[in-house]
Parts: C-alpha cells; structure tokens; sequence
C-alpha cells in the first residue's frame, strides 16, 4: 500500500476522540458538567466557534432571537452600543448597529465532521450507517442493559470483544454476513490499525475516518468511552473501551462492504474526488459569528448590569444580634428563594449557602444496599463509609413493573388480571395522582428514623474506613463553618438543609438532585454533619482553634425537597427541652417559607393559578411531583445566571428571581484567600457546569440537548434514546431547559481584587474558567465600594450604565403577575 | 336506541373539524374539544351499554345510506353493535379519554400539540367507524382511516430523520394487509352478489349455501383476511414494524401501538369468526400463526434491551394468544384478554419513563453478581448462544418481509428505464387515446379479445406504478405515472365489462382533481426553491411551505383513493367489474391500489417530511 506510515497514533487519537464525544455517565449518575468541556482551553467565543464549525452545533442563539429579544426590550440600547464599543470601537457604533439589526445572513451551519465519510455515499453509493446502526445500537444496548431484559447478555463476565468472538464461535448464527469479517474477528491478533487499513487505506485519514464514524453517534460512543474510564457508572459492570467497540464497527462495515462489493472494494481514502477539509484546521471568525459574539454579550451584559446595579446601590449592614436560628443551605439556586423567604418571616434568622454535603465527603450505603453511592461532588474520591441501619420503611414494590408480564404464559395471565387493575390505577392516577413505587422521592433515599454509623470504631469495608474519626471530623466541621464565615455569634439551633427532589416518570429525576452530592438527595450530609458538629470532642478541637460553639447550640439536620416544598428534619429527639420548643417555633416558620415559595415558583406553571390561596397552591405543587403526566415537576436550574460569594448583607435587599448560586463567605474571616480558593475550586466547575449544560442545551436542543422527552425511550437503565433505533441521547430534555436564557454564570465575589486575582491563579484549571471568560468574574471590594471586572487577567473598574432599579414594596403580590424572568428588583 | 350509534362518529369527526379550525396557540381550547368529544362518547357509550345490556343485548344492524347504487351493485354504509363492538367500543372510549386528558398535560408548549389533537381525533373517529361497521365497505373507510392517522403520528417528529422513515415502513405494511381487504372484499362480492353484511355472515346456513359450491373461494377470502388482520396486528412475519412505531409523544404509542390500532387485527377475526368457523385448514392454520407469533415474539421480547421495544413484541406475543383463543372459538376469552391486554400495555408504556427509578432501585438492593456457567456442554451453549443472537436479530424478519414484499419491486427497477417522460408523454398517451377510443367510443374487438386486452392493459398499469414506486429523481415523472396508471385501469375496466359513464366519473373524478391540484403544487414548489426539490432524500419543507405540505398530503391521499373523494368508490366499484375467475387482473388492479398509496406517501415524505438543514436545529417554535 503507498500510505504513509506511522501518521496514526492509535492510543493518542482514541485519546483525542474520548476527550471530544460527549461525557455523560448513566441516568442514575446525571452530573452537570461543560457539554463542550473539550474546548474550554480556549476563550469563550473561541471555543465555542470551532466546536460550531467542527462538529455543526448550534452554540448562539439564533439572530432572530436576538433581533426579537432587543425588540422587546430585553436586550438593552445602551449596552448593545456599549457591546459594540468594546469589540469595534466607539466609531463603529451606527454602522454596526444597522449590521446587527437588519443584515442578512445565511445562518445554515455546516459541520467539517462527517464529510470523508460522506464519501461512501457519494462514491461508493452505499448508505454504511442505514446497514450497520440499528444492529450496532441494539447489541450495544443488550450487552450494556442494567436490567430491562429478561434474558440476560450470555457471556456477561468477559470484555466485549472476548464475549462477541465467543459468540461467534459458539453460535450457529453469526455476527455477519461474509466470510472476511469473522475471519478478521476470530484472529486474536488483528488490530485496529489493521482493520483502518483495509477501509481508509491511508494512515493521513484514519484519526478523521474514526471522529467521523464515531459522531455519527455521538449518543453511544460518547457513553462507552465514559464506561470505560468510570466503570462504576454501571452498577452491573461491563469492561468494555472505545478501542473495541469501533474494532467491531469497523468489522460491521467491513461485512457490510464486502456484501455490496466483495472483497475488492477500494479503501475509501484511494478513491476521493477532494480531499475534505481536515478537522481540526484554523477556524476563521466570520462576520455572522462576530454578530452573535457582540448580541450575545449585550444580551448578558443587559441582566448583569443590573445585578451590579443593585449591588452598587445598597449599603451593606451586619445582622442584629442575637439570631434566632441559623441555617446552611445549598449553593443551589432553588434554595436562594426559599432562603429570602425565610430571612423576611424571620428577619432575626440568618441563613448560608455552602455546596451541599457540607464539606463531608463519604460513600452512603442504605441497609440492604448492595452497591455504595457518593455523597460529595463527583471529582471528589472518599476514603469513608457511611452505613444505614434500622431502617423502619421496606422498599415498596409494583408488580407492574414485574417482568414476567412479557413472557407468553405468565403474561396471558397478567393481562387478564392485572391489566384491569391497571386500568383503574391508571384511571386514578391521572384524575388524583399520588406517590407510587416508581416514584423518585428524595425522602426515601435515606429513612427518617434509619442509624447512621458516623464515628469510626477501627471498622473498615472494602477498603474503605467506615465512619470519620474526632480529628478528621473537626477538620470538616471547622473548614466548613470558616468557609462560610460562621465562626461566631452562634444562635441556639443551626440547621443543616441539604436537597433533594421528587417526580415519577423522569428519566432524568438524578439531574434534579443535589448536584454537591452526586447527584443525590443531600439528607445524609446534613445529618453526618450536625453529628460531628454536635459532637462533645470535636467542640472541644474546634474550641481549641478559636470556634467557640456555645454548649447550649445544638446542630439539627435536614432536607429541603425542591420538587414538593417539603422539610424533614432529623434526629429532632437528640434537642434539649429548651431547644425543642424554639425548635416548633422555628418549624412554623420554614413551613411558611416554604408555601411562599411553592407560590413563586408557581408563576411559572401553566396548571397552577398563583393567586390562588397558599395552601391551595403549594398542594397542585406537590401533586406536580406525583402526577404521571407532568414533564416539568420542577425547573431545576433553568435561569440560573449568577454565582454570588460574599456575606449575606452583599444581596440582602435585592430580588434576584431564583437566579443565583449563594455561596456564603466571610471575608474578614479569610483575608489570605485560603478558604476562597476552596470555594472557588468547587464552584467555578460545579455551577460553572451547570449554566453551561443549560446554556448549551438551550441553544442546541437537538445536537448537545436531548430533545423533546415525549418520546423518549429507556434504553438499559442507563440512557434514552427516540423510539427503539435512536442513537442515545446526552444532554439536557428541552422540558427543563426552555425557559432557560442562555447566558454565562457572572461570578461576584466580595473581597479585595488583588486577593481574588492571586487565589483565581493559584489553581490552573479554575483560572481556565476565568481568563478563558467560560464565567465572567466581578469583584466587590468591601473597601471602596467599588465594582471591578475581571478582563484578560486584570480587574477593571465596572461603572454600571444603569443608575437606579425599581422599588417594590410587596414581593408576593407583584410576582403573582409575571410568567417570565422578573427583572432586578430593590425590596423593602 | 339504532340511532344513538351515529353520535358515536358524528362526535369524534366534529370534534376533528372544530379542532383543525382552533389556532394552535389555544391549548385548552384543542385540548377540551377532545376532552369533551371523547369524554362525552364513553359517557354515552357506558349509558347505551347499560340501556342495550337491560334489553337483552340484542344485535344492532343499521343499513344507512346508499352511495352508489346500480342493478347489480349497492354500495351502502352499514353499521352494527353487538357484544363484540361493545367491548372494543368501550375499551376505546375509555383509553382515549385517559390518553385525552393524560396528553393535555404532558404535550403542554409541545410545537405540535395541535397536530396530535386533530390526529387522534381522526384516530378515534377512524376506530370507531371500524368497530361498528356492519359491512366490509364501511370497515374499510375506518380501516384507510387507521392507516393515515397511524402514519401522521409515528411521523409526528417529522423534521427528524427516523420517525418519518418508520412511519413510512409501518404504512408499508398496513398497504400489505390492505391488499388482503381488496382481494377479500372483491371475491366476497362475487360470492354473495352483493356487499354482504356482517349479520348475514352470523346466518350459518346462508354462509354454508354460498361455500358449499365453492369451497377454495372461502378459503381465499378466509386466508386474505388473515394477511390483513396479521399486518394490523403485528403477526407474523409483520411483528417487527410494532416496535419501530413507538416514535411518537409516548401517549400515542401507548393508545396505539400498545392498545387500540394493534388490536384491530383480532377485532377483523372475530368480526368474520362466523364465515370461517367451518373451514378448520383456515382455522387451523390461524393456531399456528398465533402460536408461532407467542412464541418468536416472546424471544425477542426477553431479550430487548429498551423499555417500548419489550411491551411491544410482549404484546405482539399476547395478541398471536389472542388469535388462538378466537380461533379455538373462545370469543368471550378472547375479549376479556383483549380489555387486559390493551389496558397493560397502555400503562406500562404511558409509566416506562419510570422503569429507571423502579429497576435501579431493584438492582441497587437485590443485585446479585453473574456467575460464570459451569462448564456447560457445548451443545446447549451453543444452543442458548444462537438463540440469543437470532432474537436479537429479530429473527431477520424485516428481511424476509423484505425479501418476500419490496425485494421484487425493487428488483425491477433498471428493467423499468424505458418508462422516461418522453415515452410517457410520446407513446402512452396516444396509446391511452386509442385505447379511449376502442373502448368508449368504437368497440371493434370480440369479447374474448377485449379480456385478454383488459389484463395486458392492468399489466401496463401496474408497470406505471412499479417505476413510480422506484422513482428517486423525477417526482413528476412519478406523478403523472400514477395518475397515467388510473386512466390505464378505467381502460381495462372498460375493455373488460361494459363500464357506465358516470362510474367512469365517479372513479376519475378524484383522480383528475387531485392528480391536477399535486402537480401544480409540485410546480409551485419547484419555483419556489429554486428547482431543489426531488425525492431522492428528504427535504423536510413542511415548515417553510405548510399549506402547500397540507393541500399536497390532501391530493396525494386523493390520488390514492382514500374514502375523501368519491374515487375510493370507484376503485370499490371497479372490482366488481372483474369477474371472479380473472385472478390475475385483480391481483394486478389491487396491486396498483396497494402500491399507489404507499408511493403517495412515500413522495409526500420525502419532500416535506424529515431534517431540513435549516429548521431542525432552532425550532424556534418550541421555545418562543
């Protein structure tokens, strides 16, 4: 053959393709993440260009969008000139304008990948992925299924080339239709370069033949490649790698081939007509893009600017003391509103947000679990156990779901039977739904009256140490309360409310989980937590450094379900007989927040009339999280815009919607930066990745969303995909990303610029955030009051175009009449 | 208590005219339409079950209208309630209204809500003129019904690649068990001399005085039933288009797929138990099917790997029991396990999403480890191994329907290159006014050569629609073949038995109308994309040009002969002109008909249906 040799490094180009596809684990693990992590090496726009021109996606909104959205007023005058300003000049700004607002483009995308393999069509006149897929994605499907067959994959224990080539050798019936392919399958000592040899031909295209190939699925190779780094996303596990799924695609397209033309087929590469344009080529910034690039920073830019409007304008006072309870939240942008509302029925109360397993990190095991599931963030790898025991509430069960229903004898009795009874379950169901077996409900995670084995007595499991010792449990407790600058001033019970949520038939009900917990309900934390911090000996290290707990304090834990606005808390018995009454007082008062916010978030919902009474809205709400038929439960984080780091006094005042992240943070407490950079390690990835997985499913609902779920199909428990032929679907469903703008996450952090810029650097990844502009960063500094915004490495003075926001004096009656984003509002 | 039956149609079909008239924003608006129509029958329906049951159940036969009369034909719509309509009415009514109010929620901001509503609507009043139908004519306008709403909502993602492509497959087959219709709807004819009700089937010695002479006639009529109800209900060798049909909103796969459309077959045999019941090959070979059905589906179904694709082959298994039972004749069973069966597979379908959480759940605490066989013998091994993989190969039936239906027709496409648009245009027609001639004006030939003509003209008909159907580039080509096709079967017709004029006008005046209004459509079209349209991808116009897709979709569902203009009489009126021995000609003729609609289609898909590179990215309508 006259290619060249040694162009093609299997290892590295696999590498380099793992690194592109997409990086969803299984449903039961849905952790957000930068859909486009791959090129965040670059800036923002940068970035995000290439990945449109490489790959085709859809990385703006559309110019109609835009051009509607200013039209509206929702994209301001003033800072689309000053958008254009910064990118043009102050001289282009007509000029540019008229550009903006009237020139017209051909807005079709077009996509480098895909286009060698196109070649089979165009030259060869064979449609491979027609012959090969729907084979492919069902013996994938079969030998990946968690338990949606009832025969099982036969040879389940073997890596997935082993097991298909001892199918093929012990079956009658075989993986293909010629005699090359097997012979290339059976011989053990074949490789994949080999096999590229044969259908490219030439080493210069086999990296581009395997991105093509593989993008034409992007759903199933995606996943495979994350398999093969976290085998543990598949609790039944399975060894399979990229290496060997396309070893046996390309044998399918070898057979397929060969069927066509026999064995005499020309390698695709030696029978071009022109040479495609490589993949990974210089992009060229066209006019259209600088278009999008310069809408889309005034679209942001019209929402920040009055954020730090608001900021700017109030004056920041210290609680009065004493505080009647203090609570620590979740980052998380659903607790933000509940957190307002607790703050104004109690405005003695203080509240904290901090991500929310609260510093402690562990695996969780249920009783009767047989697998152990992560309570932290997903990067993080525990070393601790944390056991359940005493359960009181069995796991209930539905014979519904009973797989004997399919098999012909037992299924002709089912359907006799029990297919009445489903009608009338189903009959209920849609006329008073209510919760069943197969609902997700946050508070089953963990039960209410279960026993923790927190403190370690010299146990070990699987190589794990169950239970944390006293200093290791200091050192959470007293870094999470630096962190959020709760070193003093303790009120007499502080509450630790972790997260969780509830719906039924949601494929994707782990997304609407803690995402600080795996993607779990965060009771356990809260509850582990308040154990260390309640604790006599850890009191006794942490009084050593200076955290003074008062004895009379008592540390209570809980979980806050965002679906349901529902509390439970724990351990309630452990509260002395003072504590326990200010305790029912204080529950009055969460219940009450938690009716107004099951009304806030009400105005959103098409089924539920806001102005109805409080009671009556926060029951259609619950019903929402148990209704079959309801594919908007809750909106999780769709709107999210914001990452606040500060004191509590840095918002206290303004109404941000439920738009912000809240991390709470002192300061005063941390003049170094030490416990910033903790934070922002966590938060930058954390919310970072969420806004942009919304972001990007947002402006792409079909490429890097999941579509619309309506016809989503459940394939082996751990993806979906459309109908029974589709390619997986990663990505977010167009359900719970549609109200969702796409803007970037604007950090505000309060502390002096010079301390922020050396923590940013300290960490390259989390810099890579910042100065790449994947989140915009402005600083408070508490000491001039000043805004100063983080550009190409430097922080500048921001000077707010607006000068003042509206005043509202009744939050509750005002949001009643607002279905879409409420804009930056100034309370009291 | 005869007349109630009309409401149960007028209802769903002014439901479906007031529901096309809404605005797609008025989501309630559409939504209650449905709710009340569908609603509004089963409460009715509930209440004349009741009243009907009190008076001794007796059977209903409703002889409506005649269309079309002649001295020897009546074409005559007729409806009729017994136990048998009872039951599936009662099962329908009651899952469209869950499936109603179910959707109104979870369809919510869905770009085609409004669609789905019209659709289902069309579904219901196609299904309910199905199951009261007294004759097999009026079975037949419920039955195109079916196949048209089948087709329009697993091709509801129709700016996505692989609904349409299903949604065309599934057509595909239902064609298939519409030939076996025709052909038993025109041998009926010549054996009762009449269009014979259902009631005067349930007469056993009438059954057995026309049978008794011509017993392979029975057997034929019998077995082309089968192939029909086999299609519809997803037997064998037909089982595989089931589960590529859940492409649609979850809520329409389970009313349909899981449900009502699926068992529509099992509803045709025991609609026409009482004219098979004493032909026991024809009896005998329905067990097999049934049994050879339960049997392959349910191996495929053990071994599937996605949640829709296991309820759906589990229920193709349940339906081939299904067969079984009506063919032993345990007809009460048979219904009882129809309402079971529609009613689980409709809640497994419309709880699937939930599948995750409950199984997770379940492995999570009652996992246990796989362990590797004992050394099994290599036999059994082997055994188990080619099972699993036949199964999860489906057991290559679309192949063999492939193999056995499509693979011959398109077989033929490089022999059919000489049909070009110059010979059209220069040859045939000219032949056409010839043939016009002889036949209408001057009929010079004797009777046995105007036969022998008759047929070689059907012939040269079902060419013009085999290149219409291999057609890729040349989508007037196409056109004008099928409506060529048309006036070569009006030819035969005419050559064959003397044929009336206004049967003639009954028969082409669909034809031409809707022939005339597609063509100008496709030439608007062509101007208005700049000549790049064809039909060798799909070009998913449909939202750059939506009323030119409606007004085209409405002219090709009248070309085909779909019962909207008076031509789905003429093609019923043209059987009856070809006598009982001339199987090849009806053969021919029915094959025209079969392969029309499904080329129609086809065509219609292809240009508006599918991924347009530029709407299928924003949908703008979704999120706005």
């Amino acid at each position: 053959m006259d290619s060249k040799k040694g162009l093609f490094d299997e290892h590295k180009s696999l590498h380099k393709l793992q690194h592109y596809l997409p990086a969803q684990a299984a449903l039961k693990d849905f952790v957000h993440h930068n859909t486009l992590h791959a090129f965040q090496h670059l800036t923002f726009f940068e970035g995000i260009n290439k990945a449109s021109q490489t790959f085709g996606f859809q990385v703006t909104l559309s110019l109609d969008e835009y051009r509607s959205m200013y039209q509206s007023k929702r994209i301001l005058e003033d800072i689309l000139e000053k958008s254009i300003t910064d990118k043009k000049g102050e001289s282009a700004i007509n000029a540019w304008k008229e550009i903006l607002l009237h020139k017209n483009y051909e807005t079709q995308i077009t996509s480098r990948v895909g286009q060698l393999r196109a070649n089979w069509k165009d030259q060869y006149g064979i449609n491979l992925d027609k012959i090969t897929s729907p084979f492919l994605f069902r013996f994938l499907a079969s030998y990946l299924d968690q338990g949606i067959a009832i025969r099982n994959f036969p040879i389940p224990n073997k890596s997935f080339l082993s097991a298909v080539r001892e199918i093929e050798q012990n079956s009658i019936v075989s993986f293909f239709k010629t005699p090359r392919a097997k012979k290339l399958l059976l011989d053990e000592k074949q490789t994949l370069e080999n096999l590229l040899h044969l259908v490219v031909g030439d080493e210069t295209y086999f990296e581009q033949y395997l991105f093509d190939q593989q993008f034409a699925h992007p759903g199933l190779s995606g996943f495979i490649g994350v398999v093969e780094i976290q085998p543990e996303t598949l609790l039944d596990r399975r060894i399979i790698s990229l290496h060997d799924f396309i070893f046996f695609e390309l044998l399918l397209e070898i057979d397929a081939l060969d069927e066509k033309f026999g064995e005499t087929w020309k390698p695709l590469a030696l029978n071009l007509s022109e040479i495609p344009a490589k993949l990974f080529d210089t992009i060229h910034e066209t006019e259209l893009f600088e278009v999008l690039t310069i809408w889309q920073n005034a679209f942001e830019w019209s929402y920040y600017d009055d954020v730090l409007c608001g900021i700017k304008s109030i004056k920041q006072v210290d609680k009065q003391l004493p505080k009647s309870f203090q609570a620590a939240f979740c980052i998380d942008d659903r607790e933000y509103s509940l957190r307002r509302y607790v703050e104004n029925i109690d405005p003695k109360s203080e509240t904290f947000g901090t991500p929310g397993f609260f510093g402690v990190e562990f695996y969780f095991q249920p009783e009767n679990g047989k697998f152990l599931t992560k309570a932290c963030p997903a990067p993080v790898t525990p070393k601790f156990l944390i056991k359940e025991g005493n359960r009181k509430k069995g796991i209930k069960t539905d014979v519904h779901y009973n797989k004997r229903a399919h098999a012909p004898i037992q299924g002709w009795l089912i359907s006799q039977t029990l297919g009445f009874s489903s009608a009338f379950k189903l009959f209920f169901n849609i006329f008073k739904p209510s919760v069943t077996p197969a609902t997700a409900l946050s508070f089953q995670h963990m039960d209410k009256h279960s026993q923790l084995t927190i403190e370690n007595e010299n146990e070990t499991f699987d190589g794990l140490q169950v239970g944390f010792t006293i200093e290791e449990m200091a050192l959470r407790v007293g870094n999470t309360l630096k962190s959020i600058g709760l070193v003093k001033d303790f009120s007499p019970i502080v509450y630790l409310v972790g997260h969780g949520a509830s719906s039924v038939n949601n494929t994707h009900y782990a997304g609407y989980d803690c995402g600080a917990c795996c993607g779990r309900p965060g009771a356990v934390n809260a509850r582990v937590f308040s154990f260390m911090a309640n604790h006599k000996k850890v009191r006794e290290i942490l009084n050593s450094e200076g955290i003074a707990i008062p004895e009379a304090t008592q540390f209570i834990g809980s979980m806050h379900d965002t679906t349901r606005d529902e509390i439970e808390f724990y351990d309630e018995d452990l509260l002395s007989a003072n504590n326990a009454t200010l305790h029912l007082e204080n529950v009055k008062k969460f219940l009450h927040a938690l009716d107004l916010n099951a009304k806030e978030r009400s105005r959103r919902f098409e089924t539920i009339d806001t102005k109805m009474s409080l009671k009556k809205v926060h029951e259609r709400v619950k019903r929402r999280s148990v209704s079959l038929f309801e594919p908007r439960p809750e909106l999780n984080h769709a709107t999210n815009a914001m990452c606040i780091v500060g004191r509590g006094s840095l918002t206290k005042g303004i109404f941000l919607d439920r738009r912000p992240f809240m991390n709470s943070y002192d300061y005063r407490v941390d003049q170094e930066g030490k416990y910033l950079l903790n934070i922002l390690n966590a938060a930058a990835p954390v919310c970072g990745g969420i806004n942009l997985e919304y972001y990007f499913s947002r402006v792409d609902t079909e490429k890097l969303g999941a579509g619309t779920k309506l016809p989503h199909n459940v394939i082996g428990l751990y993806a979906v995909s459309n109908g029974v032929d589709g390619d997986l679907r990663p990505g977010l469903p167009a359900q719970m990303i549609e109200v969702h703008d796409p803007i970037r996450l604007l950090f505000i952090i309060e502390h002096l610029p010079e301390v922020v810029l050396k923590t940013i650097q300290t960490n390259k990844s989390t810099y890579e955030w910042f100065i790449n502009e994947w989140v915009h960063l402005v600083v408070k500094n508490p000491e001039d009051n000043n805004l100063y915004l983080f550009k190409e490495g430097k922080f500048i003075n921001y000077q707010p175009l607006k000068s003042e926001l509206p005043v509202v004096s009744n939050i509750e009656t005002y949001i009643e009449t607002y279905q879409e984003n409420i804009p930056v509002l100034l309370t009291n | 208590m005869e007349n109630i039956l009309h409401i149960f149609l007028l209802l769903p079909l002014l439901g479906f005219v007031l529901s096309l008239l809404v605005p797609k924003e008025k989501e309630s608006l559409l939504s209650n339409i449905a709710f009340y129509v569908v609603g509004g029958n089963l409460i009715l329906g509930i209440a004349l079950v009741i009243f009907w049951l009190i008076n001794g159940h007796p059977t209903l036969n409703i002889t409506d209208i005649s269309i079309y009369q002649n001295p020897h034909y009546n074409f005559f719509i007729d409806f009729y309630f017994d136990k048998i309509s009872a039951v599936y009415f009662l099962v329908g009514a009651f899952l469209t209204f869950l499936v109603t109010v179910y959707s109104r929620y979870y369809l919510h901001r869905e770009s085609g809500y409004k669609r789905f509503f019209n659709t289902m609507l069309f579904f219901y009043f196609g299904y309910n003129i199905t199951i009261l139908s007294g004759n097999f004519e009026t079975l037949f306008i419920g039955w195109e019904i079916l196949g048209i709403s089948s087709f329009l909502l697993i091709s509801f993602y129709r700016e996505r690649y692989l609904p349409v492509r299903n949604a065309i497959k599934v057509f595909t087959i239902y064609r298939i068990g519409d030939l076996g219709i025709i052909l038993a709807m025109w041998m009926m004819h010549h054996l009762w001399h009449e269009n014979v009700t259902f009631l005067k089937l349930t007469n056993y010695e009438l059954v057995h005085e026309h049978l008794a002479s011509h017993s392979w006639v029975g057997v034929f009529i019998s077995l082309m039933i089968l192939i029909a109800a086999a299609a519809k209900s997803a037997q064998l060798p037909f089982t595989a288009w089931l589960p590529r049909a859940m492409e649609g909103p979850t809520p329409s796969s389970a009313i349909f797929y899981g449900s009502l459309s699926v068992h529509i077959g099992a509803f045709l045999l025991l609609r026409t138990f009482p004219f098979w019941e004493h032909q026991h090959s024809v009896r005998i070979i329905i067990v097999i099917l049934g049994l050879s059905t339960a049997i392959i589906a349910s191996l495929i179904a053990r071994v599937q790997s996605s949640i829709k694709g296991q309820v759906a082959y589990a229920s193709a298994a349940q339906i081939g029991i299904i067969f079984i039972e009506i063919a032993l004749g345990f007809e009460k069973l048979a219904l009882i396990h129809f309402a079971g069966n529609a009613f689980l597979r409709t809640y497994q379908l419309l709880v699937s999403p939930s599948v995750v959480t409950y199984l997770i759940r379940e492995q999570f605490y009652n996992f246990k480890p796989h362990t590797d066989d004992v050394v099994e013998n290599s036999l059994s091994k082997k055994l188990k191994n080619s099972l699993y993989m036949l199964s999860i190969k489906e057991w290559y039936l679309d192949k063999i329907i492939f193999s056995i239906f499509l693979g011959p027709l398109k077989g033929l496409r490089t022999q059919l290159n000489f049909l070009t648009l110059k010979n059209l245009l220069y040859f045939f027609i000219p032949v056409y006014l010839v043939g016009f001639y002889f036949s209408y004006i001057n009929p010079p030939f004797s009777e046995t050569v105007k036969t022998y003509l008759a047929t070689a003209i059907g012939f040269t008909a079902l060419l013009m629609v085999l290149k219409a159907y291999n057609e890729r580039k040349n989508y007037r080509l196409a056109w004008l073949l099928i409506i060529m096709a048309h006036l070569f079967i009006d030819l035969a017709i005419n050559f064959n038995e003397h044929f009336e004029g206004f049967e003639t006008f009954l028969y082409m005046s669909g034809v031409i109308v809707c022939g005339v209004l597609g063509y100008y459509i496709l030439y608007r079209l062509r101007a208005a994309e700049n000549k790049n349209v064809g039909f060798d991808q799909f070009y998913g116009l449909v939202h750059k040009h939506p009323k030119f897709a409606l007004i085209f979709l409405i002219s090709c569902l009248g070309l085909a002969g779909f019962p909207i203009t008076p031509t789905f009489l003429g093609e019923d009126v043209i059987l009856t002109h070809v006598e009982q021995n001339q199987f090849l000609l009806a053969f021919f003729i029915a094959n025209i008909f079969v392969l029309n609609g499904i080329t129609l289609i086809r065509i219609y898909a292809r240009i508006f249906l599918g991924p347009h590179p530029k709407t299928f990215q924003t949908k703008s309508d979704l999120t706005s």
